[in-house]
């Protein structure tokens, strides 16, 4: 029962200071606004097409779908989305939005890089003044991308707060916010936080299973078995499953971070273990890693865009209804599912969908050879080459690390 | 009751003071010789804030006080603990807390309640429980006669600010600015059409609060607001100069 709006069962809702319920009034109105009329959409769609390469395609992963030896594995390439993955379906779409609030400033929060990088590109592009908040400690461990972030002209803001990651980001986002929300807008980058960030991204985000439908039905002959994404906020999840939440026989299954085992504690599985307790934080109401308190955990990933204690409310909903099964990758089992597309498909994938991928792998031979599978691919994993070549503990990449060091040493 | 305590005290005096501070930080040995040195000066009511982890609301000095106290390992249990010795020791000052809805929710939002009244609390200041959220919380609160302070904002419309003015109970909370707490707000005639705007659409008593930090700024509220609010400062006070210096800025101020 949808009691309030912005609720999804009992998740969801709008928890926020008073001081930002103007400005969430007039968000809620302009998206409402935007919804309703055809001519956004289509300025939404035309602008993608250009500026981000969509449609994405969808291809058909033949090597691996005959080594593994059951269903026909078929892959959402939303890694050749400009800036690289699934972030910049939201981020355009919100930048469309600003230039009908007249507002001149974004702000938003990253973890991994990628939403921060989507950002920054949105803002040059349209000509905003951008600052970008981002734990410490994952400015430590993403240098390229906010090498790009401030290239594109933004200011990135590294967060000494609490955890020092993507949850610490986002309260600092919103402080920023409460104190300049006359000409700022905050960029949200996933479908979680206040009413209404989680319908209205999953909304930019719907044009993956919107797209996808179309495709698979066209080069598979079939609607899918089953779709697989993973789920850090669940912004790419949302989008693809979208496209196949009425298509009751289509089985979805969304992937959490297993880290380094669900029985560890060490993980960010807030679905898929026991672990996931509902409570309210960040401006909405969910299942968060928390403890007997209420403090939030400490999470851990290999994929720093899985890494973060809340997930979405619509997905928390959706796992009560039983439409969207909830499975855990660890982080072994990612870096493996990482070689075996690599090397098999030619395709390199971001560490955050190789969760997808591998629970995907693991389920596949145990389907028939009729049976398809879909697999979003959020986003590409080249950009990532610091974090991948430390997982795999490449000897020669250390190497010329210590090399470029001394160089830079010398000078 | 809290309107009531705030009704008779402002009889005699031109404005109240509420102070704040975040429990377990430094420890909670060092809270103790505060509120003896608050209630030395006079403070007449206090807000205990229950340290959370994501303290959004918060500036950089209360944020870091959270942080710090959370690191230290301070539990929602030992902070009733305490608050139930304060209201036991200064029976004359009348003790808040203020934390997020996440604290109150993961105890069970009744089971915080029925604790707090325990231990001698007036009543509450969340800052992310909004009018639209909160409907039980402050239909319980009424019952058992416990305040949930709700908050005046620049941004609030006309409307807006009659709703919270009718809603709160106790005292209404009002900020003169945007943005979090601590950080610089001008003591100016804005600030004073800001109070006037607040003033009319409650029959509360009014704080003023964030950025106050001086006895000018206290003097400038005189006869305009019924409470100031000094939080940030303390905590950097003690930080700098210790106990005795906060209880000597306190009996400064009026």
């Amino acid at each position: 029962m949808n009691q309030k709006p912005g609720y999804f069962g009992p998740y969801g809702g709008q928890f926020i200071p008073e001081i930002l319920k103007a400005t969430f009034d007039e968000l809620v109105a302009v998206y409402q606004t935007a919804r309703q009329d055809p001519s956004f959409w289509a300025e939404y769609l035309e602008l993608m097409q250009n500026y981000s390469c969509r449609p994405t395609p969808v291809t058909f992963a033949g090597n691996l779908t005959q080594k593994l030896g059951g269903a026909r594995i078929y892959i959402k390439r939303e890694d050749l989305n400009h800036t690289g993955a699934h972030k910049a379906n939201n981020v355009m779409g919100q930048g469309l939005l600003v230039k009908r609030m007249g507002k001149r400033r974004v702000i938003a929060e990253t973890g991994a890089g990628q939403h921060g990088v989507a950002t920054a590109t949105m803002a040059a592009k349209f000509g905003f003044a951008c600052t970008i908040y981002m734990g410490a400690v994952d400015v430590a461990r993403q240098r390229p991308n906010v090498f790009w972030m401030e290239k594109l002209g933004a200011t990135v803001v590294s967060v000494t707060q609490g955890s020092q990651t993507l949850k610490d980001a986002i309260n600092e986002a919103f402080r920023d916010w409460a104190g300049n929300m006359d000409d700022t807008h905050y960029c949200m980058g996933t479908a979680c936080g206040p009413h209404p960030f989680p319908e209205m991204v999953s909304w930019f985000q719907s044009i993956i299973g919107t797209e996808a439908r179309v495709q698979i039905e066209k080069t598979a002959g079939k609607l899918p078995d089953r779709v697989f994404a993973c789920v850090g906020g669940g912004s790419n999840a949302m989008g693809l499953f979208s496209g196949f939440l009425a298509d009751k026989a289509v089985e979805l299954v969304g992937v959490e971070a297993g880290g380094k085992g669900l029985e560890t504690g060490h993980h960010a599985a807030r679905l898929a273990s026991k672990d996931g307790r509902l409570g309210i934080a960040q401006g909405y109401k969910t299942l968060f890693l928390q403890d007997e308190d209420g403090q939030m955990k400490e999470t851990h990933s290999v994929a720093a865009g899985l890494d973060y204690v809340g997930v979405s409310p619509i997905l928390a909903h959706l796992k009560d209804q039983g439409r969207v099964r909830f499975e855990a990758a660890t982080d072994v089992e990612v870096m493996a599912a990482v070689e075996l597309l690599v090397r098999n498909e030619g395709i390199i994938p971001a560490l955050e969908s190789s969760h997808a991928l591998a629970q995907a792998f693991k389920e596949a031979p145990t389907l028939s050879k009729d049976q398809v599978i879909l697999v979003n691919l959020s986003g590409r994993g080249d950009k990532d080459i610091f974090t991948i070549a430390d997982a795999f503990g490449d000897q020669k990449w250390r190497k010329f690390i210590q090399e470029k060091a001394r160089g830079y040493a010398g000078n | 009751m809290l309107e009531t305590k705030i009704r008779a005290e402002l009889q005699t005096k031109p404005i109240l003071l509420m102070t704040h501070l975040v429990l377990g930080y430094p420890s909670f040995e060092e809270n103790e010789k505060v509120i003896g040195a608050m209630a030395q000066a006079g403070v007449e009511l206090v807000e205990l804030q229950i340290p959370f982890s994501e303290p959004s609301a918060d500036g950089p000095v209360i944020v870091n006080a959270n942080a710090e106290s959370l690191a230290k390992g301070t539990k929602v249990e030992q902070c009733f603990e305490f608050a139930a010795k304060m209201t036991g020791l200064y029976p004359k000052v009348g003790f808040l807390f203020m934390t997020y809805t996440n604290i109150l929710f993961a105890r069970g939002m009744d089971q915080f309640l029925e604790r707090s009244l325990a231990a001698g609390l007036q009543g509450f200041i969340i800052p992310d429980l909004p009018i639209e959220e909160s409907q039980d919380w402050r239909r319980n609160c009424h019952k058992a006669q416990m305040a949930n302070v709700l908050i005046m904002t620049p941004t609030s419309t006309e409307a807006r600010l009659k709703e919270i003015g009718q809603a709160s109970t106790g005292l209404v909370y009002s900020v003169g600015r945007r943005g979090v707490t601590g950080l610089k707000t001008q003591f100016d005639l804005g600030l004073e059409a800001q109070i006037r705007r607040f003033k009319a659409a409650t029959k509360l008593p009014l704080a003023l609060g964030f950025g106050v930090k001086s006895p000018e700024d206290v003097a400038f509220l005189s006869g305009k607001a019924d409470l100031a609010v000094i939080g940030s400062k303390l905590i950097e006070l003690h930080q700098e100069a210790g106990v005795e210096a906060v209880g000597r800025f306190l009996g400064s101020l009026r």
